[in-house]
């Protein structure tokens, strides 16, 4: 995706959008930046939004004007690139990122294995809570509780070593022979390959418990026996 | 010694943040000790309005961030509490006129000033909570017995954690034992349960609450409220002394229970 007209570019990145300005004057550039961003309202709304300047001198009132009437219009401006130390220090001092390359602290990860075995798993030891997302194109071990409002999406099976509440959906790329295990199994929802089930009620005494597609091709949990 | 930096957050709405901030500081400063408080829900003040020192604003904390004032000017003067200050939050910008590095200068500025500092957190997880953050020694995680609040509790913890501000401890607003003990509100233990953090007090559900809130005179300051006690049993455990907790429902199962649960950590 991408947007020219005389001053301004935008282009879309992985987490938002870069700006880049040339170095014509800071009061035309910053009006023409609010002109494109006025006329397509509803591209912009809600936009994460990262401002490479250039070689512009910036100070804190200019920079704070223009975060000001972004944030009006529903923009967050995070980061301001610059070939000025000045600008830099700006940004620096408005608690602004001057880098965009340092990924943001991320709480849905997105784990990718190159040659990806069978037996590939990945170790989670640490309770995942509200809000975590995590997805592997492995196998999923978690010593810890999944709470509520968390997800885990793996294309292998999913161990819960602790109580399962949240999401978790296991063989997420069809392979109905996923199984997901947890010493307390009451999440939200559980899907396999295409099944999806929302399960049961918390029990009194829980204890452990796997489940999988049976041969009626319905996903159903079951005490788990050894051997 | 410099400040303790305490800021209370929830995630969710309307729980009881600026409630808690209002009273903890009363609690604190009945105690004795230097408090400042400082509202961070910019755009949305109220904590002026609890404590009564709503007509008193004359400079708000973007005026000392922007450099129209100095930080003594902003702190206004408890009427009873003479140890008790609060900058208030502007009302007429948003939460993108204080960004994370201003509220470190500005707290900064105040440590050597006084023992404690107290922010509010607006809700939401988004800019002005992590200016809230961004300053704080200590996070306390206010919550209501309740699945939805509990879940937002679980999610900010989460981000905490991922930032480096430490697990926080956790206050539980509004109880209601009657309905926990008919099995219709999520018990004290329940929600330690899910949330697996230190807990620092459970405060009743209390009509006084809001009485008291709405005359700007916070609860902590009526020594026959239950939740007044609960508060000043809070502030007296952020000064590091050991307060059992309240007997909520006349049974002691409940302190029991909650004495189990914190000793475990």
């Amino acid at each position: 995706m991408s947007e020219t007209n005389s001053l301004i570019q935008i282009k879309g990145l992985r987490d938002g959008l870069l700006v880049s300005l040339d170095d014509a004057p800071w009061e035309e550039q910053r009006v023409a930046l609010l002109t494109q961003v006025d006329s397509q309202q509803a591209f912009f709304q809600g936009a994460r939004l990262a401002l490479d300047v250039a070689s512009q001198v910036l100070h804190v009132n200019e920079l704070v004007e223009l975060r000001d009437q972004l944030s009006e219009r529903g923009i967050s401006l995070w980061a301001v690139i610059s070939e000025s130390p000045t600008t830099e220090k700006t940004a620096q001092l408005l608690g602004l990122a001057t880098r965009i390359s340092k990924p943001r602290p991320e709480e849905n990860r997105h784990f990718s294995v190159e040659n990806l075995g069978e037996e590939t798993a990945l170790f989670l030891s640490r309770t995942l809570r509200s809000g975590t997302r995590i997805e592997f194109a492995g196998h999923v071990v978690v010593l810890g509780d999944v709470n509520p409002g968390a997800e885990i999406v793996a294309e292998g099976n999913v161990i819960i070593w602790g109580r399962l509440r949240g999401m978790v959906h296991a063989g997420a790329k069809g392979n109905r022979n996923a199984i997901i295990c947890a010493l307390d199994l009451s999440p939200t929802q559980l899907r396999i390959a295409e099944e999806v089930s929302a399960i049961l009620k918390p029990r009194e005494n829980p204890e452990p418990e796997m489940a999988r597609i049976n041969k009626d091709g319905k996903l159903q949990a079951e005490l788990w026996s050894p051997g | 010694m410099p400040a303790q930096v305490i800021t209370i957050t929830s995630g969710k709405g309307g729980v009881g943040k600026t409630t808690a901030v209002a009273n903890l500081a009363v609690g604190l400063a009945l105690e004795g000790a230097k408090v400042v408080c400082i509202d961070g829900d910019i755009g949305l003040r109220n904590l002026d309005v609890i404590l009564g020192l709503e007509n008193r604003i004359v400079y708000d904390i973007v005026d000392v961030i922007e450099g129209r004032c100095r930080l003594k000017q902003a702190m206004i003067r408890d009427k009873k509490l003479p140890e008790l200050y609060l900058i208030p939050a502007a009302q007429t910008r948003d939460k993108n006129a204080v960004s994370p590095s201003d509220m470190n200068r500005l707290i900064k500025d105040l440590r050597n000033d006084c023992d404690f500092v107290l922010i509010d957190s607006p809700a939401g997880i988004e800019r002005g909570f992590k200016n809230a953050i961004a300053a704080a020694d200590r996070v306390l995680v206010i919550t209501n017995p309740e699945v939805s609040a509990v879940r937002d509790a679980d999610r900010v913890i989460g981000i905490l954690e991922a930032e480096g501000k430490g697990p926080g401890a956790l206050i539980i607003n509004r109880l209601n034992p009657t309905l926990v003990k008919n099995h219709n509100m999520l018990s004290a233990d329940d929600v330690l349960d899910l949330l697996a953090v230190e807990l620092i007090g459970v405060v009743p559900e209390d009509e006084n609450v809001i009485i008291s809130s709405n005359r700007g005179a916070p609860v902590a300051f009526d020594s026959k409220s239950k939740a007044g006690q609960a508060f000043r049993n809070i502030a007296k455990r952020l000064r590091g002394e050991k307060v059992p907790f309240l007997d909520l429902d006349h049974t002691g199962g409940l302190w029991q229970q909650l004495q189990r649960l914190t000793g475990r950590k």
